[in-house]
């Protein structure tokens, strides 16, 4: 069984933390790039450009692309063959959330879902995280993650359809909930959708979707065409960059799929904005 | 689509001419204020007693910065969304604000203020808080410490980039835009 110290976890995650809310990965920063060239509204192009400049300047003097350092969300892959020396994993990842959000002068956004009370001096500053795990063959720990904003959650959705929906049902509910968040959740975004399974499973797949990077083809041929049927009409709404009207509305669709119940369609859409502060790391 | 430079606080004069679309670089002294600093500065409206800061042409910025690192005044700092404030703005804008900062769309009561009063909703670039954080000069906690990001502060800026969505006469950029652009 392979061992890995709790420290190294702690720190690995702190160091993630820090480096993701400066630096924007470069997926993102060249599909920016690709939007404000071919923006054809002038008003969402210096939009674009505005955003491209905040990127260089996060960078260069090392402060948080946004505001909304997000809540912390991952996803991690834990192989059978290996274990944490010293202490629990899910501690571990927590202990270098709170770290990396303090050490990096990131924001404290968790709060009491009733009294709105900040939760910095009682859970821990922008504690807890989000943690999906899952068990994997192998002796690696992998692990994904996102700082995710506000914004951009408030408008996500879900619902079970009845079968008979089919994809005709999904294109357009995904088009519906693109629409009516208009300029909210910060565009360009990233759509990320998720389909099957049960209710809950449509929902995660929907928030692993955004992981994906820009650019990627999706494998399934039958998904990958969807994607880009949904990215053109997202795009034909005219909603543009920050919302003020323009041709790039979104930059990509990422769709995830599961086997579901003879019953149901459960679909999901999770949207990602512009600030996408995302990585992957092996352990 | 016009470019304008004014300092703050704003008078009627400054807001009427004004313009969805236009490009507006704001100086001078903004007050910082999300949800839970909203809701105790319309209570006081409403009980009659005293603000923390002048009302009167005031702007106020929909913002929750990320703490300063030392030797700066603030850290991060872009617009948060706007429609959470939707229920107080008219209240503020009827007793002298004259504009707000935020992102994203609001309802009919505060477009219909906004003619009323001579009040301008400008948008910031959402995403894009270390620019924007660096155009602010100054910054002091007035009121409510307690609500930490949430709390007042009084910024002072330079040359702060916004555009005017909706204006004093009804007109509203992110339609405008949209149906412009739309492909149907």
């Amino acid at each position: 069984m392979r061992e890995i110290e709790f420290d190294t976890v702690v720190k690995t995650i702190r160091d993630l933390i820090i480096h993701c809310s400066t630096d924007l990965p470069e997926d993102m920063y060249d599909a920016l790039r690709t939007s404000a060239k071919t923006e054809k509204s002038p008003v969402a192009k210096a939009v674009l450009e505005q955003i491209l400049e905040n990127a260089h300047i996060a960078e260069t003097e090392g402060r948080p692309l946004c505001q909304d350092t997000g809540l912390a969300v991952f996803f991690v892959r834990v192989g059978e063959e290996v274990k944490i020396k010293g202490g629990l994993l899910r501690d571990a990842i927590n202990m270098g959330t709170e770290q990396g959000y303090k050490d990096g002068y990131l924001r404290a956004s968790t709060c009491e879902p009733f009294s709105r009370a900040n939760l910095k001096d009682t859970i821990g500053y922008n504690l807890p995280a989000i943690i999906h795990f899952d068990l994997v063959a192998g002796d690696k720990i992998e692990i994904e993650y996102a700082a995710k904003g506000g914004g951009s959650e408030n408008v996500s959705r879900a619902r079970v359809f009845p079968p008979a929906a089919g994809k005709e049902g999904i294109i357009e509910y995904v088009r519906e909930v693109v629409s009516d968040a208009g300029g909210n959740p910060c565009p360009p975004i990233v759509v990320g959708v998720g389909i099957g399974g049960t209710f809950e499973k449509a929902v995660i797949s929907s928030k692993h979707a955004l992981f994906r990077d820009i650019g990627t083809e999706n494998p399934d041929e039958e998904l990958n065409e969807m994607e880009q049927t949904l990215l053109e009409k997202i795009n034909n709404l005219g909603i543009g960059a920050m919302g003020m009207g323009g041709t790039k509305t979104a930059m990509a669709v990422h769709i995830e799929s599961n086997p579901c119940h003879i019953a149901s369609l459960p679909v999901s859409v999770n949207i990602q904005c512009h600030s996408s502060r995302h990585a992957h790391i092996t352990l | 689509m016009a470019t304008y430079h004014l300092t703050t606080p704003l008078t009627s004069e400054d807001t009427r001419q004004l313009k969805a679309g236009d490009v507006v670089y704001l100086s001078g002294v903004l007050f910082t204020a999300r949800d839970a600093a909203h809701k105790r500065l319309v209570d006081l409206i409403e009980a009659g007693e005293a603000l923390p800061f002048d009302l009167e042409g005031s702007v106020i910025y929909f913002v929750g910065p990320t703490p300063p690192k030392p030797g700066d005044p603030i850290g991060s700092a872009g617009p948060t969304t706007s429609y959470r404030m939707d229920s107080y703005s008219p209240t503020m804008l009827a007793h002298g604000s004259k504009g707000m900062i935020g992102k994203g769309k609001r309802n009919q009561a505060v477009k219909d203020a906004c003619i009323e009063y001579d009040g301008i909703y400008f948008g910031a670039t959402g995403g894009a808080g270390a620019l924007l954080g660096k155009r602010i000069k100054s910054a002091e906690v007035i009121a409510y410490p307690e609500l930490g990001p949430e709390a007042v502060r009084r910024i002072e800026v330079e040359e702060f980039p916004v555009t005017v969505i909706n204006d004093t006469y009804g007109n509203d950029l992110y339609q405008m835009g949209r149906e412009q652009y739309e492909v149907k």
